[in-house]
Order: C-alpha cells, then sequence, then structure tokens
C-alpha cells in the first residue's frame, strides 16, 4: 500500500466518522431555528441524539478492535494500523459527546441526579466505566506516550477491551428486557475477543509443525 | 456531418442577459428545489400511515374528562413513534410493518366469568355506545410522554354488556398474534399473544376507555386498530393494542411484561414519579414532538389523574404494589 493511497482513505475514513456529528449538528441547527417545521431529530430529538452519538462511539470502538485481527488475516494487510488510533480517538470523541448529551438533556447538569444515577443506575455506572476507561487511552494516544511508555503502553491499552465490553454491557443494560436489538453488535465483539486466542493458537501450531520438519 | 454555423443557433437559445446574470440565482433555486424535494419526501415518510384500510371519519362527542390547556401532539408523531412489538422494536417499524394488518373482519371474544360466552363484532361494538373524544396524557413505561385524542367510549359500558359473573374480580386483554399478519412476530424474545388487565375496578373506572380512533378518525393499525384499551394512568403497555379477546377472571391474569420481568413491570403499573424502574428514572420525562431543550417535563403522580383515581388504591403500598 503505497504512502499516497493510505493519506487518500485516511481522509476518506476521517470524512465517514465525521459525518454522523456533522448530520446530527445539522439537523439540531435546523430544529432548533426551524421551530415549527418538520423536525429532522424526528420526535423524540433527546433520544435520537443520545442513540446517534452512542451508536456512533460503540460502532467506531468496535471497527477499532477488528483492525489487529484482521491484520493478521495477511500479511498485506499491515497498512491497517495506521487507522487504528484516529479511529480510536473518533470513538472517544462520540463517548464524550454522548456524556455531554446525556449530562445536558437527561442530567440537567443537576447534581443530585447526576449522584443518584451515577451511585445507583448501573446502565450509567456501566457506560460512565467505559468513558473513564477511555480518556487515559486517548490521553496516551501521542507518539511522545508511546515512546516514553515502553511496554506499559501496550499493557495500558488492553483497557480498550474492557471499555468495549462494558460499552456493550450499557447498551444491554439500557434495552428493555426481551428486545435483543443488541445482538449483532455483541457477536461481532466476540467475535473479535476470540480473534486474538485464535490467531495465537494458529501461530503456536505452525511453529510446532515447523519445529516438527526441522 | 452537419456543422453548425453560429448563424444557426436562433436567438431564442441564446441565454437571456438577465438569465445569464441571474445565473447564480437559478443554480441557488435548483437547489433549493431539491432540498425541497428531500423535505417533501420525507413528509411523505411521516404521513404514509401504511394503513391498510382507508381511515374512517367518527362521530364523536366532546368529554368534560378531556385534558385542558395541553396541546395533543402531532397526528404524524402519535402513528410514526409507536411501541408495537409485534411488527418490531424499532418506534418506526409499526409505522412500516403495521398496514399487513388486516382489521376487518375482526371479532372480540367474550370468555371466562361471563354468563354467556360472546363474540362480538367490531362494527357493532363501535355502535355499542356514542363515542367520544377524550384527550389523555400518554406516558410510557420509557420515560416519554403524548398528549392524544382518544376516541371511543368508557371500557364500563362494554363491561356491562359482557354480563360478567360477581366472582369476575379481573378482566385479561389478549391481542392479535399472527405470524402471517406479523412478520416480525418472533424477531423479539418476547412471547406473543400479548396480554394485558386490569382489576375489576380499575377497567369500570370511568377514566378506561374502550378505543377505536385518535384525532375523530379509526385508528391507524399501528396505534391498536381495530380496537384498544386506553388507562390514561397506567404506563402505555398497560393499554392493549389491537384486541381479539376479553377475559373475565377471579385470578390476577398473567401479563406479558410482568412475565417477562416482574421486578421491573409490575401488574399495577401505574406512572408513579416516586417509584423508579430498577433501572431509569421516573420522575421525569421526555415530551414527544416537544423542542429539544424544552422535551423534558416532571412527571405526575397517576400520570396527573390522582384526583380521579388514587381512592383506587387507598391503603396500598404503592412501592410494593408498582
Amino acid at each position: 500500500m503505497s504512502n499516497r493511497l493510505v493519506i487518500v482513505l485516511k481522509v476518506l475514513v476521517h470524512l465517514a466518522c465525521l459525518a454522523p456529528f456533522l448530520i446530527l449538528t445539522w439537523k439540531t441547527g435546523h430544529d432548533l431555528t426551524h421551530p415549527g417545521a418538520v423536525a429532522l431529530l424526528g420526535p423524540d430529538p433527546t433520544a435520537a441524539l443520545s442513540h446517534g452519538t452512542g451508536f456512533a462511539a460503540l460502532r467506531i470502538l468496535i471497527i477499532s478492535l477488528a483492525i489487529t485481527p484482521v491484520r493478521r488475516l495477511s500479511k498485506h494487510l499491515g497498512w491497517l494500523i495506521r487507522f487504528r488510533r484516529m479511529l480510536g480517538l473518533y470513538a472517544f470523541f462520540y463517548a464524550c459527546v454522548h456524556l455531554l448529551v446525556y449530562l445536558k438533556l437527561y442530567a440537567n447538569f443537576d447534581w443530585p441526579t447526576l449522584v443518584d444515577d451515577l451511585s445507583r443506575r448501573r446502565y450509567i455506572i456501566a457506560g460512565f466505566s467505559a468513558w473513564l476507561l477511555l480518556l487515559p487511552l486517548a490521553l496516551t494516544s501521542t507518539k511522545w506516550s508511546i515512546r516514553k511508555l515502553g511496554k506499559r503502553w501496550q499493557v495500558l491499552h488492553r483497557l480498550v477491551y474492557v471499555a468495549a465490553i462494558l460499552a456493550i454491557i450499557h447498551y444491554w443494560w439500557i434495552v428493555k428486557t426481551g428486545v435483543l436489538d443488541p445482538v449483532k453488535i455483541t457477536i461481532t465483539l466476540v467475535v473479535i475477543l476470540l480473534a486474538r486466542p485464535v490467531w495465537s493458537l494458529i501461530d503456536a501450531k505452525r511453529r510446532q509443525r515447523r519445529m516438527a520438519e526441522v | 456531418m452537419l456543422i453548425r454555423k453560429p448563424a444557426d443557433i436562433s436567438s431564442s437559445e441564446i441565454t437571456s442577459k438577465a438569465d445569464y446574470l441571474n445565473r447564480r440565482t437559478f443554480i441557488t433555486g435548483v437547489a433549493a428545489a431539491g432540498a425541497a424535494a428531500l423535505a417533501a419526501e420525507r413528509i411523505k415518510h411521516w404521513t404514509d400511515t401504511g394503513s391498510a384500510r382507508a381511515a374512517e371519519k367518527l362521530q364523536t362527542v366532546k368529554s368534560p374528562l378531556s385534558l385542558k390547556g395541553e396541546t395533543p401532539t402531532s397526528f404524524e408523531d402519535i402513528t410514526h413513534y409507536n411501541n408495537f412489538y409485534e411488527f418490531g422494536t424499532d418506534k418506526g417499524d409499526p409505522a412500516r410493518n403495521a398496514g399487513a394488518m388486516h382489521t376487518r373482519p375482526w371479532t372480540v371474544q367474550v370468555t371466562g366469568q361471563v354468563k354467556q360466552k360472546k363474540t362480538f363484532d367490531i362494527d357493532t361494538l363501535m355502535k355499542l355506545k356514542p363515542m367520544e373524544e377524550r384527550i389523555y396524557r400518554f406516558r410510557c413505561v420509557e420515560a416519554w410522554s403524548m398528549v392524544i385524542p382518544w376516541d371511543g367510549y368508557p371500557l364500563s359500558e362494554f363491561i356491562k354488556q359482557c354480563d360478567p359473573l360477581p366472582k369476575a374480580k379481573y378482566v385479561q386483554f389478549l391481542s392479535l398474534a399472527d405470524q402471517k399478519q406479523m412478520p416480525e412476530l418472533h424477531q423479539s424474545g418476547i412471547s406473543f399473544p400479548y396480554s394485558e388487565g386490569l382489576r375489576m375496578d380499575e377497567a369500570m373506572h370511568p377514566l378506561t376507555l374502550l378505543t377505536f380512533g385518535l384525532y375523530g378518525e379509526t385508528l391507524p393499525n399501528q396505534d391498536g386498530a381495530p380496537v384498544r384499551v386506553i388507562v390514561p394512568w397506567k404506563y402505555g403497555f398497560k393499554s392493549a393494542k389491537s384486541i381479539v379477546r376479553v377475559h373475565f377472571t377471579d385470578r390476577q391474569p398473567d401479563t406479558t411484561w410482568n412475565m417477562m420481568a416482574s421486578n421491573e413491570y409490575g401488574f399495577y403499573s401505574n406512572v408513579n414519579p416516586n417509584v423508579d424502574h430498577p433501572r431509569w428514572s421516573q420522575k421525569t420525562e421526555r415530551r414527544i414532538g416537544a423542542p429539544l431543550f424544552k422535551q423534558r417535563q416532571p412527571t405526575l403522580m397517576f400520570n396527573g389523574y390522582g384526583d380521579q383515581v388514587a381512592s383506587l388504591y387507598k391503603g396500598m403500598d404503592l412501592r410494593k404494589y408498582f
């Protein structure tokens, strides 16, 4: 993969990642400035904004996690690594907007409501914990941090798996019992999480075979 | 090959100077037309009720029990933001999929502890009593709310026609569950037919409405056509849709959401801002169709119908019987 192509792809990925934000911002701006017109955010704008940003965060996070296992499918896919950080940062960006939507439109920055939610509502605890785990990862995403932290960087950044699992739990806990909407994304995450040990196993087998041949 | 000489271009084909100078306005106009077409498409989506049967006007009289001073939610929102899991779990699914449901012929069976089992044809049922328009608050357990002008008559009038035996203490409502008309029926983890129920005194309460229409027209399928109940002081899921059977019993009936998760959805499920859903707060609600920063509003005890219904629950611990 040539450098030039990667740059073109990066521009496209940036556009794709920004699209949900730009669309939601445009719709919100339209609805606020055109009261009485057909609301572009639909009948429940609060839910449209929280669901829209939440889905974007979760989906981008899962895509970023898929990069490592997908790279191992072929030695020609190594360049994919160059997209992992930006995807991770976009996931964190949407998680931040998602959190802000909750703080304003659900809790209205009301301290007792926040304390109540954070102490008792498990879906909020799970969601907030996921955001909290992503925070240090975003802060240590610079080249400088990677150099500085060395081996510890990799260990620290394994937290992303915990964050993804918490985000999925957050999703399951907010839908009504019997609603199976989170199934697809849950299966996707499970496959990604299983890919790691499966690849290692395959590698180990290969090494064994090579040893036997020698 | 004919090569046109400049003289062949008639003067009528030449863009006028005024148009040439206005070309930017023209382009803006085209862009605006495009945007308008998109908007029209969107409006068409919102107004397309997907109803297999055309709506009929209903003769109604205004009711003193109607809410005063609150603007009803738009017809579009009432008919395109629905929970009707037989047609899918997305709020837009019922409007998209409910058109496949046939509401004629339709009968409602009356079974259980009654003098005699009966079957009512929907057209007979609609003419049983004069219909009233009742503008009620509607509060979903998911913490959103609407104001809806329903059309129907008190459920008590229908129950009187059913001749329940004195030992009948509860009434159960069973909704249609037909895989052929409801392709999404088994897509969720919920078992159907949908079942709901009321204590007899709740069912006989003057606010409880046997409902056939909204906004003066027969119900769109996604809102529970051709007949449903409306119990305005309870969470919306208590108000069963598309009813095919009414069953009288001496025991508290098994109801769908209560069987799914009894710790989350009580049999009573009265709107109560002081009793949270185990996973979310019920203190406030989001008004559907309201502007973004005006959506959130406080939830009222018994959805604002406390004066009329609180006496039904006198002496009961509403935290226990939530």
